[in-house]
């Protein structure tokens, strides 16, 4: 996957979309992420990597304000985005987020599934939102089960379609929150190239993963954190896995190694 | 066994299953939508209501239909509210399944993992969108069995209104055998008709319960 390397750097068109200052988020009193900021600009890809129980994934939670936080802002568009603020739902409509277990509708069929919002929250016509959606199955090689239910696909099919569902609300940034981590090795794959594919058309993501090959052909940035705070942080990914600046960094990147 | 008794019977039952059933079937549904309103108020944790419907759902659910009965057709007129018998059937089984009902749906809505909201609102629906178009669904389907053993357990519930003189099945049997003490054709009746009225609902019950789960369980 390192040959398909994706340079989208020039893209970026210099203010953020997605502005995360002084993040401050605790549990019961136990501190998750630490004065944490990010910005992320239109078309960047940011992968981040860390242990497991560093944070990475309340980040994109709290993004997705699927969390409440305790301190500072997250800002899309320069908005503020908060699970508790009344336009919480509203602001959501501008983030796409797929979760590592899917969590398709199980009573929905594919199609259903992806035009639930589309119709509901869009107030789309379904015609129109059933036409884009179709587009985007045959993008991600789903097309023919639209009528499947959930259960009928495989994992890595039904991640497929998760992202679908995220995709035709045109979000303006996705966050993808270890998406391959409960496939089966010889599913990652397909779910990862669809991925690749979003990178290359321009879009812009936000990635929590432990596919160090992966993270490394499609991340402009890398951020390697640990216990809720940035340890490493790299705009040359190729430069950070093969020589991390940081000793914890190179600690973490030989872990993966057998 | 008398058959000529039974053959003469027959249409005192047969009014006495219509009546039970009538009364029966109005107050499950208002059951079903005293529960469906407590449960949405103990979902959205809607203040003051929600302590309310709390001890509303414990003061039905332990103490009997007959002392409920009792307390709506005797002791509510003395505050000057006086019920017919067949309203007050009603409206006692109605209660009584309310409370029943609203955990029939609540245990539902806790089967359905949270990461399905988190989901919803992640797509921009609002906690009500998220409410109606993904979790209730789930919720009353993993509910089905639940709910359909209240139904059939309010059905059977019924053979207490005979004591705000109504006359149902249960009051229909003493009332014969009291009066001509053929109280094995009596029984036999009373048996067969609750079995009349109870029978289908077991049945429609299960076959509701299939195709509700196929869609989420295969077949």
């Amino acid at each position: 996957m390192a040959e398909s390397q994706v340079n989208v750097s020039e893209r970026a068109d210099g203010k953020p979309l997605l502005s995360i200052r002084h993040l401050h988020k605790e549990f019961d009193g136990k501190v998750i992420l630490k004065d944490f900021s990010l910005d992320v600009k239109k078309g960047e890809v940011i992968v981040i990597i860390g242990p497991s129980g560093c944070g990475k994934s309340t980040l994109l939670r709290c993004t997705n304000a699927l969390e409440d936080i305790q301190g500072g802002e997250i800002l899309i568009e320069g908005q503020p985005i908060r699970k508790d603020a009344k336009n919480a739902s509203q602001m959501r409509q501008k983030i796409g987020m797929v979760f590592q277990s899917y969590d398709l509708f199980p009573h929905k069929s594919i199609m259903e599934n992806i035009l639930l919002a589309p119709l509901k929250v869009q107030k789309r016509k379904r015609e129109e939102a059933g036409k884009e959606a179709l587009e985007l199955l045959d993008r991600v090689g789903l097309a023919d089960r639209k009528d499947d239910y959930p259960r009928q696909l495989s994992g890595g099919q039904k991640q497929r379609i998760a992202i679908v569902r995220a995709l035709i609300m045109h979000p303006e940034i996705l966050l993808l929150d270890e998406i391959t981590a409960a496939l089966d090795p010889e599913m990652v794959h397909e779910v990862l190239e669809v991925v690749l594919g979003l990178a290359r058309s321009g879009s812009t993501m936000l990635i929590v993963t432990h596919e160090m090959a992966f993270a490394k052909a499609i991340a402009n940035r890398v951020i390697f954190m640990e216990k809720g705070e940035v340890v490493e942080e790299s705009s040359d990914p190729k430069a950070f896995f093969e020589r991390p600046e940081t000793e914890r960094g190179r600690e973490f990147l030989r872990s993966f190694e057998y | 066994m008398d058959f000529g008794a039974i053959h003469e019977y027959l249409p005192l039952y047969r009014d006495a299953l219509f009546l039970t059933m009538r009364i029966g079937w109005q107050g499950i549904l208002l059951a079903f939508v005293i529960g469906l309103a407590a449960t949405i108020i103990l979902h959205f944790r809607i203040p003051v209501l929600r302590q309310l419907t709390s001890f509303y759902i414990e003061l039905f659910r332990n103490t009997p239909l007959l002392v409920q009965l009792f307390f709506i057709y005797f002791a509510l007129p003395k505050v000057g509210l006086r019920i017919t018998p067949a309203l007050c059937g009603m409206v006692g089984l109605g209660l009584l399944g309310g409370a029943y009902m609203a955990e029939t749906f609540r245990s539902g809505l806790e089967n359905v993992p949270l990461i399905q909201s988190e989901s919803a609102a992640s797509l921009g629906m609002s906690r009500m969108q998220a409410f109606r178009y993904v979790v209730l669904p789930q919720a009353v389907s993993s509910s089905i069995p639940g709910l359909v053993a209240n139904v059939i357990f309010l059905l059977k519930e019924t053979s207490v209104f005979s004591t705000v003189s109504l006359m149902d099945l249960m009051f229909t049997a003493k009332d014969l055998i009291g009066m001509y003490a053929k109280t094995v054709e009596c029984l036999f009746l009373l048996v067969v008709f609750y079995l009349i009225m109870l029978l289908p609902v077991s049945i429609l019950g299960s076959i509701v319960e299939r195709r509700m789960r196929r869609a989420e369980f295969g077949s």
